[in-house]
């Protein structure tokens, strides 16, 4: 019998790697999750029938109740809150490899209090740490996200001094343990989850809400880790293999995100960026009043119907204002005229990368509609009109030419190449990054001052009007 | 599980599974990059599978203690949450992706 679940757990697992591979064009990625669900499904009946029996009823509250929170929180969030989404399923399931350690070590006491094997004692603690790290990290991140909780970064005169103690005592008790054979007292085990789940804490409060989706996927490589480690602990190829494929995912998403911020993952992880004192008050108040020109609704509207190409570049501006849906609208009455329409996106837009892409699909924009930073890059020298809407920062030219701004070597689409430019904006006040944009002062740039969605609906009724 | 030659077959495996995650991942774009991560996301669940061992192991280790079921139930659903969590709203991104032939 053994044979048939080990065979099985083969096929999950072929499953799972399966599906990672589909997910790799947007034509196969649902059956890519569908074949993952699969495997998964396959994994979790392996694993009850083979431990069918004693406490069953408890194994039964816990999916059941895991099973309704996971799929109602799925169905009611909404997709501009997805990153902080990720991030709470992803601290559950840090959350649930630390408990395992805990369960375990209970496990242990109980028998006695023979010598832990190294290998268990090893294990089990150290995905117990990564677990909590990854649980308390997950919880932060969400609140800086939903904004229950500041999203500039909090700092105090001499965190790092503390986040390095906590730390130090993290890996202190962490040996303690090991060196002992989990023959610690018990107030040591507890203190050790304790300490790991204040350095979870710890290391992403000093982190600003805008870096936040670096943080989540870098916590999503932890679990995975937490995962791995937890599989040799019960000595489970399974939790092994899914463990280090998604410590994997993790962490190339990671760097991926690092560097279409131009920043080093050391400067997002420990230089607090976007804190009070920086550039950001002084760039955007000092520096002379820029000289833009500004534009009607109307005027815009019909260098759009007339344009044969409109390439349209969203930021995370256009979220806010919710506009996507008035976007595609636009878009839809422009594309009636004959007008070839397409949408610039950067790695970084939206909150997450991709992030944009879904806020686009669920206005129903045609994925092939969506073109990426190369493929859009090559597309603005031919463009009539670039239609800017809530993007800043990626479309600073400074980050090409000017050797000294922070954005400097940042890859960003060259939206200044468009024939006309047309930048919607809230004000003049400057992005993210808190650098003055020189495109808005370029001669074939035009601003129109309002709100996002507002002044889309305004271009919108022009259009048809014409 | 003391046997050494048993932990590198494990080490190996582990290396090995690492290596394959990232020729897998690298291919994937960045404006499937969302949905990725929750899928991801939704495969570490798998870590409900230890949460039930774990559970297992606590009701056979003798002892009845209220308070150690309940951090073995929550285990299971901090890890049932992950999973069905994942997968679901995964499924809900991807539908929304069509093409241009695909309405």
């Amino acid at each position: 019998m053994t044979i048939v679940f080990q065979l099985l757990d083969l096929v999950a697992i072929a499953l799972f790697i399966l599906g990672l591979h589909f997910l790799n064009a947007p034509s196969t990625a649902r059956l890519g999750n569908r074949l993952a669900a699969i495997g998964m499904f396959i994994a979790l009946v392996v694993v009850l029938v083979q431990t069918m029996g004693v406490g069953w009823w408890a194994i039964a509250i816990g999916i059941v109740l895991g099973g309704a929170i996971g799929v109602f929180a799925a169905i009611r969030v909404k997709m501009t809150a997805m990153p902080q989404m990720v991030a709470l399923y992803n601290g559950a399931g840090g959350g649930a490899a630390a408990l395992i350690g805990v369960v375990e070590y209970v496990v242990f006491l109980r028998s006695g209090g023979a010598a832990l094997d190294p290998i268990v004692s090893v294990s089990l603690v150290v995905s117990m740490i990564i677990g909590s790290i990854s649980f308390a990290g997950s919880i932060i991140a969400f609140l800086k996200l939903q904004e229950l909780m500041t999203g500039r970064p909090i700092t105090y005169p001499g965190h790092q001094v503390v986040n390095a103690i906590v730390a130090l005592s993290v890996v202190a008790l962490a040996v303690w343990f090991v060196a002992s054979a989990g023959a610690l007292p018990v107030w040591g085990f507890f203190l050790l989850l304790a300490a790991a789940l204040a350095l979870g804490v710890l290391f992403v409060m000093p982190i600003g809400g805008a870096d936040m989706p670096v943080v989540i996927s870098l916590l999503n490589s932890f679990t995975g880790l937490a995962v791995a480690v937890a599989g040799f602990e019960i000595d489970s190829e399974l939790l092994i293999i899914c463990g280090a494929l998604v410590g994997a995912s993790g962490t190339i998403l990671t760097v991926d995100m690092s560097k279409a911020m131009n920043r080093s993952l050391t400067n997002v992880l420990f230089g607090a960026f976007g804190s009070a004192g920086g550039s950001e008050p002084a760039a955007a108040a000092g520096g002379a009043p820029q000289n833009v020109r500004s534009v009607s609704a109307d005027d815009v509207a019909v260098m759009l119907a007339y344009a044969s190409k409109v390439m349209i570049v969203p930021g995370y501006g256009m979220a806010v204002a919710q506009a996507q849906h008035s976007v595609k609208a636009l878009a839809d009455q422009l594309e009636k005229r004959g007008v070839k329409v397409f949408y610039a996106i950067h790695p970084v837009a939206g909150r997450m990368p991709g992030h944009m892409n879904v806020l686009l699909a669920e206005a129903n924009v045609p994925y092939d509609e969506l073109l990426d930073l190369d493929e859009a890059n090559a597309e603005f020298p031919t463009t009539d009109v670039a239609l800017v809407i809530g993007a800043n920062d990626v479309t600073n030219p400074a980050a090409r030419s000017v050797k000294s701004s922070p954005i400097y070597g940042m890859p960003i689409l060259d939206v200044d190449k468009a024939k006309n430019v047309i930048v919607l904006k809230r004000s003049m006040r400057s992005g993210f990054a808190g650098i003055d944009n020189p495109l808005y002062e370029l001669p074939n740039t035009a601003m129109l001052f309002g709100d996002a969605k507002a002044s889309v609906d305004a271009l919108t009724a022009a259009v048809k009007a014409l | 599980m003391t046997d050494v030659n048993h932990l590198l077959t494990l080490l190996t495996i582990f290396v090995l599974a690492i290596f394959v995650g990232f020729e897998v991942i690298s291919k994937v774009p960045t404006m499937l990059h969302t949905p990725l991560m929750s899928a991801t996301n939704a495969i570490h669940g798998i870590v409900v599978a230890g949460a039930i061992v774990a559970t297992v192991s606590l009701f056979n280790s003798g002892g009845n203690d209220a308070g150690m079921t309940i951090v073995a139930i929550a285990a299971v659903t901090l890890g049932a949450i992950n999973v069905f969590g994942g997968f679901s709203v995964t499924e809900r991104m991807l539908e929304m992706f069509r093409g241009k032939g695909g309405r």
